[in-house]
């Protein structure tokens, strides 16, 4: 308890640092897969990328990204057996910070693709049992957000397949393509702004404008939804009449120019590819600083009902943007090199999806894996026969690096614990 | 590829190359027109030139073959059957195969053609590689194809260009049969060894139509699942 009041501003700046470190990594290297497709199809130069990811990121962060954060903080631990031992609770989250952070730092280095929010749920989940023990860890929570990463690659897969059948059947199959294009793709423009800002408006913002002066009905919300929606459809069809038709480039390959028109469709998704990334990834890195701010805050004492401090939010944001703006490019400059025949029309139906399934489990509270869901969307594509070819031997890599991510975060994160534990306590 | 990224599962996608590949093939077997164009007048310097020109061209294919197989590895997920898309570049390559066997035959022996037949010799040549070509453009629809994910309207158009290219086939094998007539006509006036293989060459150009036709009808089969 004395370690608490003695030291309690140093173990918040060290868990702030920390964890600044780990959204600085998740913007350093998720990155790669939130803006990938945009740039392998070639909708978006490699620094339109990063200005639209380093935007939308933080907003995402910022604006959406606490309801998972009380997810990561409060969710997956039940609290009860932590209220005699508060310090075990701050130690722990900090080594589960750590363990992450060096699990990710590790991985980056040797190429493996990881998912933060599976180190980082790893991670405590870890640290929990050694603490406490088994019935610490709130197993039925954690059955639920294991059983989502397999439910949701599954669910964003399914809607990118009918999303990609119907730009088929409204646009592609048709007898006049380009006309259909500029009709039927402001409505997927209005459809992905619609999702974001509704889950925006119901989930994010409470968390954000501090609760009781923000009461928006239901009703309301989605009035409000509309309108966004409207008004994002209706930019995206200014910018689509400004579109240079070049009738010689469907010498070479006819649908060359709806194309065009799906590109800056593409714009509009790795928007909100950028803004649900930000929103789920942002509280792998925060969510156990918030659990460490609010017991420390507390003196001690772990509250049910905590606020999240409001510096935490945009903490992480920061840091997602700090990693894009070093490390981002060099990133972005390995994509693009073999991706053949990734069409703008391919690459908007998997971001659509991924992004739309990613929001909406966060405005569940459900800590994801944004490349999970990108990796079902992309299958889903490839299942309605729009991608050229697909690596399954790479899918198979992908699934196993993630169930490896798990094991490996709980055992990090115990080293940490007890090292931790033997130097303070 | 960056590790830690999910672009690693876009594989490379064979559609391009399928594409430069027939179009190589389809470049193998219109020199013929300039190589028998120097038969005619019995330049064999010149007719040389082109046939090791075929050879090259060949040779390129082969490498497109070759790049292609190896990039498709099982494990790799597309919307038409693996194994369709190795059979048909292998179809796709016979022709340039039987392009050059025609020029390697006819250069190797000094082949001369007989006047008496050298008109319609001539346009048969030229409706055998217009058989290719239609093959070529059938299969130049491949990126639409994949834009309309295999199905709807550009199926149909595919499946008109396919039986353009059997008409033309049909057209091919009825000059051949005239061909082979007026052949019969004079046959005893000329060299009897030198007939046999004109006989030969004969049924070799008609090779050229008949190979196209199964590219034809390769694409179809991949189509129809």
């Amino acid at each position: 308890m004395d370690l608490l009041q003695t030291y309690g501003f140093m173990l918040i700046v060290f868990a702030a640092v920390v964890g600044f470190f780990m959204a600085w990594g998740i913007g350093a290297n998720d990155v790669a897969n939130a803006m990938g497709t945009s740039v392998g199809s070639k909708a978006l130069t490699i620094k339109q990328a990063i200005i639209i990811a380093m935007i939308f990121e933080f907003a995402g962060a910022y604006l959406a990204g606490g309801e998972v954060t009380s997810t990561i903080r409060k969710g997956i631990i039940d609290t009860a057996p932590f209220v005699p031992l508060p310090e075990y609770l701050v130690l722990g989250m900090i080594s589960a910070l750590m363990a992450a952070g060096t699990w990710l730092a590790v991985a980056s280095y040797l190429g493996w693709p990881v998912s933060t929010t599976h180190s980082i749920v790893g991670a405590i989940i870890g640290f929990a049992v050694v603490a406490i023990g088994v019935e610490a860890v709130s197993w039925g929570k954690v059955g639920g957000i294991v059983g989502s990463w397999i439910v949701t690659p599954a669910l964003s897969g399914i809607l990118a397949y009918f999303i990609f059948v119907s730009a088929q059947k409204l646009i592609f199959d048709t007898d006049e393509p380009l006309k259909n294009a500029k009709r039927y793709v402001p409505v997927y423009m209005g459809l992905a702004g619609f999702i974001l800002s509704l889950v925006t408006i119901k989930k994010g913002l409470k968390h954000v404008v501090k609760s009781g002066d923000l009461s928006i009905s239901n009703t309301e919300a989605y009035i409000y939804a509309a309108l966004v929606a409207v008004v994002i459809a209706l930019i995206g069809k200014f910018f689509i009449s400004r579109v240079k038709i070049d009738p010689a480039a469907d010498k070479e390959m006819h649908y060359n120019n709806v194309e065009k028109i799906f590109a800056i469709l593409m714009v509009v998704t790795a928007c909100c590819m950028a803004f649900a990334h930000g929103s789920n990834d942002v509280a792998n890195a925060i969510g156990p600083l918030a659990a460490v701010v609010n017991v420390i805050q507390n003196d001690g004492e772990i509250a049910k009902k905590a606020e999240l401090a409001w510096w935490i939010l945009p903490l992480g944001g920061l840091g997602i943007v700090a990693g894009l703006a070093l490390f981002g490019h060099r990133v972005m400059a390995t994509i693009g090199k073999g991706i053949t025949h990734l069409t703008p029309s391919r690459g908007f139906a998997a971001e659509l999806a991924a992004a739309s399934t990613v929001v909406i489990a966060s405005g569940a509270g459900l800590p994801i894996s944004t490349t999970q869901t990108l990796v079902g969307a992309v299958l889903g594509v490839g299942l309605a026969r729009g991608i050229a070819a697909l690596n399954l031997g790479v899918v198979r890599n992908i699934v196993v690096s993630w169930v490896v991510t798990l094991p490996v975060g709980a055992g990090l994160a115990i080293i940490f614990f007890l090292m931790l534990k033997a130097i303070l306590l | 590829m960056p590790g830690n990224s999910i672009l690693g599962v876009f594989a490379k996608s064979p559609i391009k190359p399928i594409e430069e590949h027939i179009n190589t093939v389809h470049q193998a077997s219109e020199r013929l027109l300039p190589f028998f164009a120097a038969v005619y007048n019995n330049d064999w310097d010149l007719a040389e030139k082109l046939h090791k020109e075929i050879s090259e061209i060949e040779k390129e294919a082969d490498v497109l073959k070759r790049d292609i197989r190896l990039q498709l590895p099982s494990g790799i997920f597309m919307p038409v059957e693996r194994t369709d898309l190795l059979e048909l570049i292998t179809q796709q390559d016979k022709i340039a195969n039987k392009a050059k066997d025609i020029s390697g035959r006819v250069y190797g022996r000094r082949l001369e053609i007989p006047a008496q037949i050298q008109v319609d010799f001539k346009l048969y040549v030229q409706r055998c590689i217009d058989a290719v070509e239609q093959s070529r453009k059938a299969i130049n629809e491949f990126d639409e194809l994949l834009e309309t994910s295999f199905s709807g309207r550009e199926i149909d158009i595919v499946e008109k260009m396919i039986s353009e290219l059997d008409a033309i086939e049909d057209d091919t094998d009825s000059m051949q049969i005239e061909l082979r007539k007026s052949l019969q006509t004079f046959e005893k006036d000329l060299n009897p060894i030198d007939v046999m293989f004109i006989y030969d060459i004969i049924n070799w150009v008609g090779g050229l139509a008949d190979e196209a036709e199964r590219v034809g009808a390769r694409l179809e089969l991949m189509l129809a699942r």
